[in-house]
């Protein structure tokens, strides 16, 4: 049996179909009608989308400190103690000698 | 007064989603005889030409107006009808018992006297669009589009996105993939 011919017959069948170009009845304005629900949608979407990745970057920065304060190397210098830095400059004023009752 | 397309495209994109509108009224009909070359169930048809115009929203802006909007729309609607029959690979049918006897009829007559049948007659086409349906969606596509809507390769090429050398590739292995499925349909019936 000839395929070859059988498949020009069968494709010439194709072409012979017409197109069925029917749309359902207001068809336009269910398109609009979703597109306008999407934009509500979108609207809380934009929102959540944005909390998610603040939330998600805040979890990187944590990871990060994290990992850089478990692994700095404990100084063995005291002056370079940030918390005691801090403290020295708080309390500065109050460990000046007084000179206002200096004669 | 009634506004041009390149005047609704240019509301869409500045916020009037209401401009839309007259663009689907416009080619629905296309993109319905699009959809329903590759989809049989209403259904199904109503299901993508919605997602091409939801598309065509979306990716509005990355039309530049060099070609027609026409021809935009109808590469994404061609893509889109691809995705699909990529989606419902597993609902091909691997068995031919389900023909009808108008189809088998047709059949027999042209394996008794090939000149004899007429390839107009309505058995004929619900054959061709059953073997279609057994192709894979590749072979499918390129079979639709090269053979039946007589395109050229470069056209299938932009419509498609694949390079020349691969629509031919892909053209080549869609003939083979057909005739098997004529062989194997032959065969099952008639030998």
């Amino acid at each position: 049996m000839n395929l070859t011919e059988l498949h020009k017959t069968l494709i010439a069948a194709a072409r012979q179909q017409a197109a069925d170009e029917r749309v359902p009845y207001a068809f336009e304005k269910r398109i609009t009608a979703l597109i306008a629900a999407r934009a509500g949608a979108d609207h809380w979407m934009f929102w959540a989308r944005g909390l998610w990745r603040a939330a998600a970057s805040c979890v990187v920065l944590v990871v990060i400190f994290g990992a850089v304060s478990l692994f700095q190397p404990v100084a063995s210098d005291s002056s370079s103690d940030l918390s005691q830095d801090f403290e020295n400059t708080l309390l500065a004023s109050a460990d000046l000698p007084d000179n206002s009752s200096m004669p | 007064m009634e506004r041009s397309e390149a005047e609704l495209i240019a509301a869409v994109l500045k916020g009037d989603a209401t401009s839309f509108e007259p663009l689907v009224a416009k080619y629905s009909p296309r993109v319905f005889a699009t959809a329903r070359r590759y989809a049989r169930r209403e259904s199904e048809v109503e299901d993508i030409c919605q997602e091409v115009w939801l598309k065509a929203f979306d990716k509005l802006k990355t039309f530049r107006g060099e070609a027609p909007f026409e021809h935009w729309l109808m590469r994404m609607a061609v893509r889109t009808c691809y995705d699909f029959l990529r989606g419902h690979q597993r609902n091909r049918i691997s068995s031919f018992s389900e023909i009808s006897e108008p189809e088998e009829d047709w059949l027999e007559r042209y394996v008794a006297e090939p000149g004899s049948v007429s390839e107009d007659a309505d058995a004929a086409k619900l054959l061709i669009d059953r073997v279609l349906e057994k192709l894979s969606p590749e072979a499918r596509l390129v079979i639709q589009l090269l053979e039946i809507e007589d395109r050229s390769v470069k056209e299938i090429a932009k419509i498609t996105g694949w390079s020349v050398p691969l629509v031919k590739v892909r053209a080549f292995r869609a003939r083979g993939e057909m005739r098997k499925i004529l062989k194997r349909m032959t065969q099952n019936k008639y030998l």
